[in-house]
């Protein structure tokens, strides 16, 4: 157990971290405000745009990650001479571009079935009560519907944002230096591979253990109204023991 | 053009299509192997999970929480590089000379089954606990042994509500497969990659496989729509 | 013991008897190796339709297989995972277009070099290092003679985005010589970086001339030549070798011998003018 060796890579596993926590964030917030759109569409759209929607939604919950990328950065990068006369190739030539569209669209496709899923189990009562009071309807979306919505879908969306996180090591494969890429270049330097992806993974887990727990403490803290109550608040609301 | 394409992905003789879809075959295969592996395992880690044994509980949430949590890439290449490590090691401590190795194909199985083993166990674990706690002490009262009831009462359940929740996990074995291409197995992703590098028609063969997958997950998602609907059967659901 | 404890143990036991009647592979003096090739790097070793490998590099092993009177098996492995899995045991000879190196002669053992064949860049015919006329073979051993040289290239290749291959000694060479004065992209593939090429995502490549000739050859690539001098020596290492463990010491000598023969009666010529176009013996 080289433990000189396990530090060093550690600490230059940490340098691809910045990227790795760019890819995600960038993307699982894109994601989320496109998957958003997508779910509040869904509930009001015409038929064609619905079908188009829930093709979009099939095709990139159906392939894989890996083959997104492929397809975004490589397939793509055929048509360069289209893409120039749109005057798009300035974004589609950067790998960092292409990576962050792949994970967007993808996040957003999975966002928005979760997203569909919270709007659905939101009571109707709610919004009967929020329509008698005479809101319009994007007042309702806003004050009532939406925080019922995405408090319900919190916990898989969370599992969702973990799954960026993982996501985010498929992008080495295109060349970006992220967590993975780096490990892949300090194993071509040492030919180590087991001791450095060991450690890639150590830091990987650290990363998702902190999102877990944060999200379980947002959870916690947005659901008041679902926790037991302990005595001693009920006293205190009571004013005392008498 | 477009009858240019169909040549590359057809059954002529420049064409790869007879090649493709040996490598989805090979995805399909490899997929079925890794979930029905990661079955057997997740069933374990659900038991040790719901056990009396401290030690169990504890081993079986660290690798519920370790393989949920490290990308699946890196498992895939950790049980590449570290396996035949591994198994060289216990193979000397046994006795036997030279190296010890899996094939790549075990390999992948093994990747795939021990990633969504982690899965599995939550959704058996939850199964599980869904069963009403008054059919086990009713079951006890009748005086089942502990295996007439594993057999009568908890499989039949367990099965039943794990359902929905196996037909996440196996989707998610099929776009892991994906990423088994890594270690050299040639299945759908990494023939696309061979065809697209040879022909230089990256577009082409990515949309193929991209197809090819949807075929397949779809397939597979229908079939596990209706096996739900049949284990509903006669019972109402809010 | 508990119930679980005990399944476990009985498990993890049987787990080990599998894997060792899995097998083991014969040491000295064997009669049947495994040889790994990357199978996508043409025209030396890349994959063909069917899956199996071909090129320059799949005929020289055979050769020198029947030479040796060995049954050979060829698989492919990602250019990264050679040297790791060549000491995990995964298979028992590199062929794979690896130069030998005093870096990679720390881990593993490289037989006498089968092929000499320096490196270069590949720009647009635009480039300035096109229009420049500076040329000819540099061995970097003599870094009196090529320091002056790539001083001269600099400034024609400056801001440039070039393309390499990720793990070879093209990438070390570029880091060593070109760092800061163009953006070097690395590739897990030498096909990625011919795709990107294609695409203009990259602005020129650096890899063996053999395999940018035989890129440059194929349609998409007419706007790019390959310009400047070549190096070869130095960081570059002795040419091209067949790498192997350590320990395998006598498999080692029957392949010196085995290349030894080939070079002396032409083969590798006759193979290296077929697949390359060029004769990229080494030296006696």
């Amino acid at each position: 157990m080289d433990i000189t060796f396990l530090a060093d890579t550690l600490v230059e596993l940490l340098k691809g971290a910045p990227l790795t926590l760019e890819l995600a964030a960038t993307s699982v917030g894109l994601g989320f405000v496109l998957a958003l759109a997508l779910g509040l569409t869904l509930q009001s759209a015409p038929a064609a745009l619905r079908w188009s929607i829930r093709g979009y939604v099939t095709m990139f919950r159906g392939t894989p990650l890996l083959v997104q990328i492929f397809l975004i950065y490589y397939g793509l990068g055929q048509f360069r001479p289209t893409l120039e006369t749109l005057g798009l190739w300035g974004f589609f030539r950067q790998p960092y571009w292409c990576a962050i569209l792949a994970l967007t669209l993808n996040t957003a496709a999975y966002g928005a079935e979760i997203i569909r899923g919270g709007l659905q189990s939101v009571p109707y009562g709610q919004i009967e009560a929020a329509r008698a009071c005479g809101m319009p309807p994007w007042t309702a979306y806003r004050l009532v519907v939406l925080p019922i919505a995405l408090r319900q879908a919190l916990p898989s969306y969370g599992n969702e944002i973990i799954l960026m996180i993982k996501g985010t090591s498929l992008t080495s494969i295109v060349t970006l230096l992220e967590i993975t890429g780096v490990a892949q270049q300090i194993i071509s330097q040492t030919y180590r591979a087991v001791e450095v992806f060991a450690c890639a993974g150590a830091i990987y887990l650290s990363m998702n253990y902190l999102v877990a727990q944060s999200l379980a403490a947002l959870e916690h803290w947005l659901s008041p109204h679902l926790r037991t109550p302990n005595i001693e608040d009920a006293v205190a609301i009571e004013g005392g023991l008498h | 053009m477009a009858s240019a394409t169909f040549d590359l992905i057809g059954f002529g003789p420049e064409g790869w299509g007879p090649a493709l879809l040996r490598a989805a075959a090979m995805t399909f295969v490899l997929s079925v192997a890794g979930f029905l592996s990661g079955a057997a395992l997740g069933a374990i880690a659900a038991f040790a999970r719901l056990s009396g044994d401290r030690f169990a509980r504890v081993a079986a949430f660290a690798y519920s929480v370790l393989f949920r949590g490290v990308p699946d890439l890196l498992t895939i290449y950790l049980l590449y590089f570290g396996g035949s490590v591994a198994l060289t090691m216990i193979g000397h401590w046994l006795g036997a000379r030279g190296f010890v190795g899996l094939p790549l194909f075990a390999t992948g199985m093994a990747a795939l089954g021990v990633i969504s083993g982690a899965y599995q166990a939550e959704v058996y674990r939850g199964a599980f606990l869904a069963i009403h706690r008054g059919e086990i002490e009713a079951a006890r009262a009748f005086g089942m042994s502990g295996l007439t009831m594993l057999r009568k009462l908890v499989v039949p359940q367990v099965l039943r509500y794990a359902i929905p929740g196996l037909g996440n996990v196996w989707q998610l074995v099929l776009k892991d497969s994906a990423l088994v291409s890594v270690i050299g197995l040639v299945e759908l992703m990494r023939q696309a990659q061979v065809g697209a590098g040879s022909t230089r028609e990256p577009f082409v063969f990515f949309c193929a496989a991209g197809a090819l997958y949807l075929v397949i997950a779809a397939a597979t998602g229908a079939l596990f729509r209706t096996v739900e609907r049949r284990s509903r059967r006669g019972f109402r659901m809010v | 013991m508990t119930a679980f404890r005990k399944i476990a143990s009985l498990a993890a036991l049987a787990i080990s008897a599998l894997a060792v009647a899995g097998g083991a592979r014969a040491e000295d003096k064997p009669t049947a190796i495994t040889i790994a090739t990357e199978g996508a790097y043409a025209p030396w070793n890349f994959t063909g339709a069917d899956g199996k490998a071909e090129g320059m590099e799949i005929d020289l092993a055979n050769d020198l297989c029947s030479r040796m009177k060995v049954k050979c098996t060829i698989v492919i492995q990602d250019w990264g995972g050679l040297i790791p899995g060549l000491t995990a045991g995964k298979f028992d000879v590199i062929m794979a277009s690896m130069f030998i190196t005093d870096k990679r002669l720390q881990v593993i053992n490289f037989s006498r070099p089968y092929a000499i064949d320096p490196s270069t860049f590949a720009v647009a015919k635009t480039s300035p290092l096109a229009k420049s006329d500076l040329s000819g073979k540099y061995n970097l051993n003599d870094e009196a003679a090529a320091q002056p040289v790539i001083d001269k290239m600099k400034p024609l290749v400056k801001g440039e985005i070039v393309g390499v291959q990720a793990a070879t000694t093209n990438q070390q060479f570029l880091k060593k010589y070109f760092d800061g004065v163009i953006d070097i992209r690395e590739y897990k593939t030498t096909q990625e970086h011919d795709l990107d090429l294609a695409a203009g995502r990259v602005d020129a490549l650096f890899a063996q001339s053999t395999a940018l000739a035989a890129t440059l050859s194929k349609p998409g690539f007419s706007a790019y030549t390959i310009a400047g001098p070549q190096f070869l020596g130095g960081v570059f290492g002795r040419g091209t070798g067949a790498g192997m463990r350590k320990s395998d010491t006598a498999l080692l000598a029957m392949f010196n011998d085995a290349i030894g023969d080939a070079i002396a009666d032409g083969t590798i010529k006759t193979l290296s003018m077929k697949w390359l176009k060029a004769d990229v013996t080494p030296p006696q």
